[in-house]
């Protein structure tokens, strides 16, 4: 287990070495440079010396990526070229934001695809099934900005129980969570469609298993060989896309805080991509690889808490 | 005094009628075989008793257990009635057991579940039946997990559980047939003691009627779905009734011809091959271990002969299989097929002399692939002759089957058919070896001796030789002329099949051949 732990460590931090390469080559490599950019087309030649000198874009490439990387070990991102402020505060600042966001959502979309995955596999070809189903089916087909649309103009505008957008900040943990919860849920229900699904059919396969059969010949019934034998054997392909929605959460809601206004990561980097703020960019991007790492890393752990075939191995 | 009487049971699937008027009756303690071809209703009947039976199946009948019709209990009742009056263990030990729990945790739960006991007195009492169907601690607690034990010690681990709460009665579906014949022994020793000691009834479904002669009390045949002759074990063997028993009977003791060759031609020579497996490291820096899963084994097939291969699982047969046919490179030794070296790297061509029939009639097909297809397949080592579809027609007609169905696909045949197929695909090159591996293990006994014949019949028409490899002796000791025993990668014992078999020198061999069940020869003498 402690090889196991150590060799994931050495390929956790080697792939965060590789991914911090490739972001910088991507972001600095690709034509179009920041400075001329902030003071646009008809600038003095010499200002835009004096700029580049400033954003320390004079120095040569392996050094401003070593320069970057240096500076990320001891948690100083650089500054913002359009804010002016220290690239790791604006992160932060985000990330409360969107870390709780993505978070509850997760939460959620589990809370709802557990029953009613368990309800699809043991009552399967029923009504209940089918409606569980066709639910499912409208979950993934709606994209999850209409779904938001749809809650603000119920819930924030006729009824009044949640604001329809911004973030108030962390100082009222209930007014934030209030401000979360609408998103959350939009968020969620796509997701939640889809680990139904992929639940119910990772039950309906251990359900056929020999096991499930020595169960019911022991005298548990059907629900109870269901929930005891079937639900942790079909735990491993819904940890897989737990892992993948996670990252996914994290990163991919932008439209999201966009309908509600809120001051997320997406929105940060969308502006940041905008404003050819490089080294926002560089840095955020590097925070969601090592969200995406770490959370691979987590989902490994978690297959072997779950499956001790698995353990073996590790 | 009854236990169990089945009162003209019948169940339809849909319109498909799986029972018919099964009437059976067992006493308190008494073991009662079962037997039959696959898909003659033994396991519908198990399950049935136990009320288990598929959602879309209609039954009517009386299931009458110590005075009480199983047949009007809510699934409730039936809930607290298995498991603890009547238990069930099934065929596959390796898919039985809950892979994510302890073995102590599914022992315990039966007794959890059916007297509210608390967690650590039932599995308290879990190790003692554990300790019954021999798991004895230290070396088998309760904290192991289903794959860290082998087939046999599973099939105990559900025997435990099955016999927790001393059940009146026991069904036992095909408890041994996945396991090897020492195993099988073992199983069935335990089985028998624990219906004697516990005074428990038994119905022990199979379709090898030698198990049943060492077993049973009394035997019960089943044929679609029917109960055909009932008699005493002894009575049975002696004097069968039924015209379908005495068939099965002189299908299991069924020789085909064998065929001699005093003054033929090596054909393959297998020289002192040894095959290494590296395992993992044990530490980061230490060298790997490495596994000789075959270990200096030397041997030749002559043309036209059948050569036996017995030796339990993980003894090296596949292995050595594998190298023979030139699919993995050897680490010491030298293997030669007429002459030719045989390698992973061996030229194509040379390849055809030689082909494989494997034991799977269902898994071993491209099921979307017509027949033709499937048959022609060999021909890539050639290149198809312009004449390929005659030689696919004359190829179905040497295993008895019709040149109309190259155009079909393998559902669409039976187990015993599909067999014949893969014989025929191994044919259509004209090799002039033929390995079997296990090739008909997964057959019905009459089924079985028919594929038999087949291959002796056209082993004496092609000149064949076949490599025979089988865990199960009975027919190994029909079909060959030579035979080797294979354990833990060496060849113990080798000489002619009949002599080895009557007269075992080594002691595995010795153990193997005792192990084997098989029908009392005195029994079949008129008594």
């Amino acid at each position: 287990m402690r090889r196991y732990l150590f060799r994931r460590l050495i390929i956790l931090l080697a792939s965060l070495w590789v991914a911090s390469g490739v972001i910088f080559l991507l972001v600095e490599g690709v034509p179009g440079d920041p400075a001329s950019f902030m003071l646009g087309v008809n600038a003095a030649p010499d200002t835009l010396v004096a700029l580049r000198a400033q954003m320390g874009l004079d120095q040569p490439f392996v050094w401003r990526y070593l320069h970057w990387l240096g500076g990320m070990f001891s948690g100083d991102f650089g500054t913002s070229f359009t804010y002016k402020v220290p690239v790791a505060g604006l992160i932060a600042a985000r990330l409360a934001v969107s870390l709780p966001l993505a978070g509850i959502a997760l939460c959620l979309s589990v809370a709802l695809a557990l029953p009613m995955g368990l309800i699809a596999a043991a009552r399967r070809g029923r009504i209940s099934d089918g409606a569980v189903m066709a639910g499912t089916q409208l979950g993934i087909a709606v994209p999850n900005f209409w779904f938001a649309m749809l809650l603000v103009l119920l819930l924030a505008v006729r009824w009044q129980f949640f604001p329809a957008g911004g973030f108030p900040g962390w100082s009222d943990p209930l007014a934030a969570l209030r401000a979360l919860t609408l998103p959350a849920i939009a968020l969620a229900l796509p997701q939640a469609a889809i680990l139904t699904r992929v639940l119910r059919s990772a039950l309906i396969e251990t359900l056929g298993q020999d096991y499930i059969r020595t169960a019911r010949a022991k005298g548990l019934s059907r629900a109870r060989a269901l929930t005891r034998h079937a639900l942790r054997n079909a735990l491993i392909p819904v940890l897989t896309i737990l892992g993948l929605q996670f990252s996914f959460l994290l990163a991919g809601a932008i439209i999201i805080e966009n309908v509600f206004y809120l001051p997320g990561l997406g929105r940060l980097i969308f502006q940041a991509i905008t404003q050819r703020d490089l080294i926002v960019v560089e840095s955020v991007v590097m925070v969601l690889v090592f969200a995406v790492i770490m959370v691979n890393f987590l989902t490994d752990l978690a297959y072997a808490a779950v499956d001790p075939r698995l353990r073996r191995r590790i | 005094m009854t236990l169990l009487r089945l009162d003209h049971l019948t169940v339809q699937i849909g319109k498909t009628p799986i029972l018919r008027d099964v009437s059976l009756t067992l006493a308190r303690g008494e073991i009662l075989g079962l037997v039959g071809e696959s898909g003659s209703g033994k396991s519908m009947t198990a399950l049935a008793i136990m009320g288990l039976l598929p959602d879309r199946a209609r039954i009517s009948g009386d299931i009458i257990l110590g005075g009480l019709n199983l047949r009007h209990r809510s699934e409730r009742e039936m809930c607290q009635l298995r498991g603890s009056d009547i238990s069930m263990i099934f065929q596959e030990p390796m898919s039985a057991l809950n892979p994510m729990m302890t073995i102590g945790d599914q022992v315990a739960e039966t007794l959890m579940l059916h007297r509210r006991m608390l967690r650590s007195e039932a599995r308290s009492i879990a190790r003692e039946k554990l300790d019954r169907v021999g798991l004895r601690a230290p070396r088998f607690p309760l904290s192991l997990y289903p794959h860290e034990l082998s087939g046999g010690q599973r099939q105990r681990v559900a025997i435990a559980m099955a016999i927790a709460l001393h059940p009146k009665l026991l069904i036992a579906d095909e408890p041994t047939t996945a396991l090897d014949v020492t195993t099988q022994a073992e199983v069935l020793d335990l089985l028998r003691d624990l219906a004697r000691e516990e005074g428990m009834a038994l119905i022990l479904i199979t379709h090898d009627l030698a198990v049943v002669a060492g077993m049973a009390d009394r035997v019960a045949v089943m044929q679609a779905g029917q109960i055909v002759e009932t008699a005493p074990t002894r009575t049975l063997f002696q004097r069968p009734d039924a015209p379908y028993t005495q068939a099965l009977l002189a299908a299991a003791t069924h020789h085909p011809p064998l065929a001699a060759r005093p003054d033929a031609k090596p054909l393959l020579q297998v020289e002192n091959v040894t095959r290494l497996y590296r395992l993992p490291r044990p530490s980061a820096f230490a060298p790997h271990p490495e596994l000789r899963a075959v270990d200096d084994v030397s041997f030749t097939i002559h043309a036209g002969e059948s050569l036996g291969l017995v030796g339990e699982s993980g003894c090296g047969k596949s292995t050595l299989t594998r190298a023979i046919l030139g699919l993995d490179a050897v680490q010491g030794g030298t293997i030669r097929l007429t002459g030719h070296p045989i390698s992973p790297t061996m030229p194509r061509p040379q390849r055809t002399d030689m082909q494989i029939v494997f034991q799977d009639p269902y898994g071993s097909f491209n099921p979307r692939q017509r027949v033709e297809r499937l048959i022609c397949e060999p021909f890539h080592l050639t290149g198809r002759p312009s004449d390929w579809r005659d030689r696919v027609a004359e190829a179905l007609r040497e295993v008895g089957l019709s040149p109309d169905d190259k155009s079909r696909f393998i559902h669409e045949f039976s187990g015993g058919q599909r067999q014949r197929i893969a014989i025929a695909r191994a044919l259509i090159i004209r090799p002039k070896l033929i390995v079997l591996d296990e090739a008909v293990s997964a057959l019905d006994v009459q089924v079985r001796a028919q594929v038999l014949d087949l291959l002796s019949y056209l082993q004496a028409t092609h000149d064949l030789a076949y490599l025979f490899i089988s865990h199960d002796l009975s027919v190994v000791r029909a079909v060959t002329s030579r035979c080797l025993v294979m354990k833990a990668g060496k060849i113990v014992e080798e000489g002619p099949t009949e002599a080895l078999f009557t007269t075992p020198q080594n002691a595995y061999t010795q153990t193997l051949i005792a192990a084997t069940p098989r029908i009392p020869q005195h029994w079949k003498e008129p008594a």
